[in-house]
């Protein structure tokens, strides 16, 4: 079997966003795997330990810095990478025509892509590829096995989770239980120097991108930042109930 | 036409449904508003949409009776090519966030996901939208001749249904077969208002202290007050609180009125969650502590000894 994670590389929550000249500016920021995409690339490296004769493939689109992540994996365990480099900033949509053309020729039977875009804050990735592939998605997945060609698990669906059971080929996007994602250990960094990560050139793929970022800006909500000292623990709450119910008028 | 697929559950319109129509008629496309109603056994919902759209289509079908998004973004594509759509609206719940990119390509229209507003001046479509974990706001445009739009929950007022009711058309769809089935559910049920109806939300996080600290601290002060509670991924990660309650990046968004924390340290993927709430009050032992950042009321100290004081100061 062929697994592809997709991989995105995002700013380190931890990391202030800077903007310059209306556009997030990422120049001389910390950069890190998203999240999301770790759990996918965890889940497929537990497929392939759990016996399945199965062949870890990592994909990221974008620039150079790109390669950094998909470095990251491979130290983590992905058996390969390719990159197809870009300097466009691409939406989601067209970024899955390029996903779904290398799942095609990389003859791929599952996708694993994150389940929400820590930048984008898109969900789009794995539907798009899955409908551009003319495959199933399961979206939002905190659960997975496999047996055979039948995938079975849990997601979030509209008021709770469901269980679903679905046929390879297929999309899983990942959610938050999935998995603990590892981290790479230095044998394995050592390891995956050696381990073949392809570079291809963004042409073959005729992708245009459909939406434009015109600005971007922070917009900090004015907060009364009015902070009590909570010593005398009674008098700090009867002042507090005050000021919600008669300045603030949020309570009864 | 601009088309807008009806969120519905339990027989009645969805409040987002409310909000595309609002959305609709000031969109700035032309044509009439166009409301298509999936599902089975709908004809309240259809006569309840009718009142605030200029068309209904309704496609009332055994088959649509369980949501599919192989199958709804089939039917909404189908439907917008034949009616020659140049704008489709899409709820930004779970389903309408996981069908629309279908719908998307099937259309090989941009997708505007999330949008907080938007508007559409000689046919290029201009919308902001949170990126960065609700951090920043972003200006996208969508140049196409058709354009797939998914809403925020709760950005867009709802619209105030006339008393004309628009013509209904029952529509033929060819669907697809299901692929993904599904064999169990369990539903978040909780006897508490729901968080995302909420006007007051207090929620807690690991400064509770345990399980039992939340019953009698979060639970206790909502209350009082008649709210519902959320959690952190900290303590629904240790097991004291279900997943449903969780606010932020992989939990829900919440934009009630006013949003207690009590004992949340206020990290950005909790922020991306509430941090648009109009009044934020924090209870934190630590001053320094990120949340009161953001907040706009807040008392630094002991939880355990705050709370319990604020439970008894609302009493009275
Ligand atoms: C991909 C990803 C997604 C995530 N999604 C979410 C999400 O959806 N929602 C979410 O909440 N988190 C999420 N997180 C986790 C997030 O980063 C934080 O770890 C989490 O929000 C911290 O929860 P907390 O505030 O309860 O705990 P802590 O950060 O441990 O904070 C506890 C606070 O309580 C205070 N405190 C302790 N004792 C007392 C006391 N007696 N009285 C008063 N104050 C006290 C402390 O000063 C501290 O500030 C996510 C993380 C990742 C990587
Ligand atoms: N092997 C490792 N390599 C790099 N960072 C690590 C490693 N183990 C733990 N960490 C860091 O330590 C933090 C706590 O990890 P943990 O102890 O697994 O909860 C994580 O957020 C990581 O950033």
């Amino acid at each position: 079997m062929r697994i592809l994670a997709l991989i995105r590389q995002v700013l380190d929550a931890e990391e202030t966003v800077r903007i310059r000249a209306g556009e997030v500016d990422l120049s001389a920021s910390k950069l890190v795997v998203d999240t999301m995409d770790e759990y996918g690339v965890e889940q497929a490296l537990r497929i392939r330990e759990s016996g399945v004769d199965a062949e870890v493939i990592a994909l990221a689109i974008g620039a150079e810095r790109n390669r950094e992540a998909l470095r990251t994996v491979l130290a983590m365990g992905a058996d390969c990478a390719i990159h197809v480099t870009t300097e466009l900033a691409l939406d989601p949509i067209a970024l899955s025509k390029v996903a779904a053309q290398v799942a095609q020729q990389e003859k791929i039977d599952l996708i694993f892509c994150g389940g929400q875009q820590a930048d984008w804050d898109s969900h789009a990735l794995g539907a798009a590829t899955a409908e551009r592939l003319q495959w199933p998605q399961a979206t939002w997945v905190s659960a997975l096995e496999i047996h055979g060609q039948t995938l079975t698990g849990r997601h979030d669906a509209e008021d709770g989770s469901e269980m679903f059971s679905v046929q390879l080929p297929a999309v899983v996007t990942t959610q938050q239980g999935l998995n603990e994602p590892r981290y790479p250990t230095v044998p394995n960094i050592m390891r995956a120097k050696k381990k073949e990560l392809r570079v291809v050139s963004m042409e073959s793929f005729q992708v245009e991108p459909k939406l434009k970022v015109i600005g971007a800006e922070i917009q900090v909500r004015a907060r009364l930042h009015k902070i009590l000292d909570g010593k005398d623990a009674s008098a700090a709450a009867a002042e507090l109930v005050e000021l919600l119910r008669n300045e603030a008028r949020v309570i009864a | 036409m601009i088309l807008m697929v009806v969120e519905h559950a339990n027989g009645k319109l969805s409040k987002s449904t409310y909000e595309m129509a609002t959305c609709a008629r000031e969109l700035g496309r032309e044509g009439p508003v166009t409301a298509l109603v999936l599902g089975y056994a709908t004809a309240t919902v259809a006569n309840e949409v009718a009142l605030l759209v200029d068309q209904v289509l309704v496609a009332d079908h055994a088959e649509l009776a369980q949501y599919d998004p192989e199958i709804w973004s089939a039917a909404v594509a189908q439907i917008a090519s034949e009616g020659d759509a140049n704008a489709v609206l899409i709820g930004g719940s779970r389903s309408g966030r996981e069908y629309s990119p279908r719908v998307a390509v099937k259309l090989d229209a941009p997708l505007l996901e999330d949008v907080v507003s938007v508007v559409s001046t000689e046919g290029v479509v201009l919308a902001e939208r949170y990126t960065y974990l609700a951090r920043v706001t972003e200006k996208v445009t969508a140049d196409a001749p058709v354009v797939v739009i998914t809403l925020k929950q709760a950005a867009f007022a709802a619209a105030t249904s006339g008393t004309q009711a628009a013509e209904q058309f029952d529509v033929e769809l060819t669907l697809p077969q299901r692929r993904v089935q599904i064999t169990g559910k369990s539903l978040e049920k909780s006897s508490r208002i729901s968080l995302a109806e909420a006007e007051i939300v207090v929620a807690g996080g690991r400064g509770v202290g345990s399980a039992e600290g939340f019953r009698t601290l979060v639970e206790g002060l909502a209350d009082v007050l008649g709210a519902a509670v959320g959690a952190t991924r900290a303590i629904v990660d240790t097991g004291w609180r279900p997943y449903s309650e969780q606010v932020g990046q992989t939990g829900k968004t919440v934009q009630p009125k006013i949003y207690i924390a009590i004992g949340i340290s206020g990290a950005v993927q909790h922020l991306s969650g509430m941090g648009k709430s109009k009044c934020i009050v924090a209870i934190n032992k630590d001053a320094d502590a990120p949340i009161f950042k953001v907040a706009d009321y807040g008392i630094v100290g002991d939880v355990n000894q705050i709370v319990p004081a604020m439970i008894a100061a609302v009493r009275k």
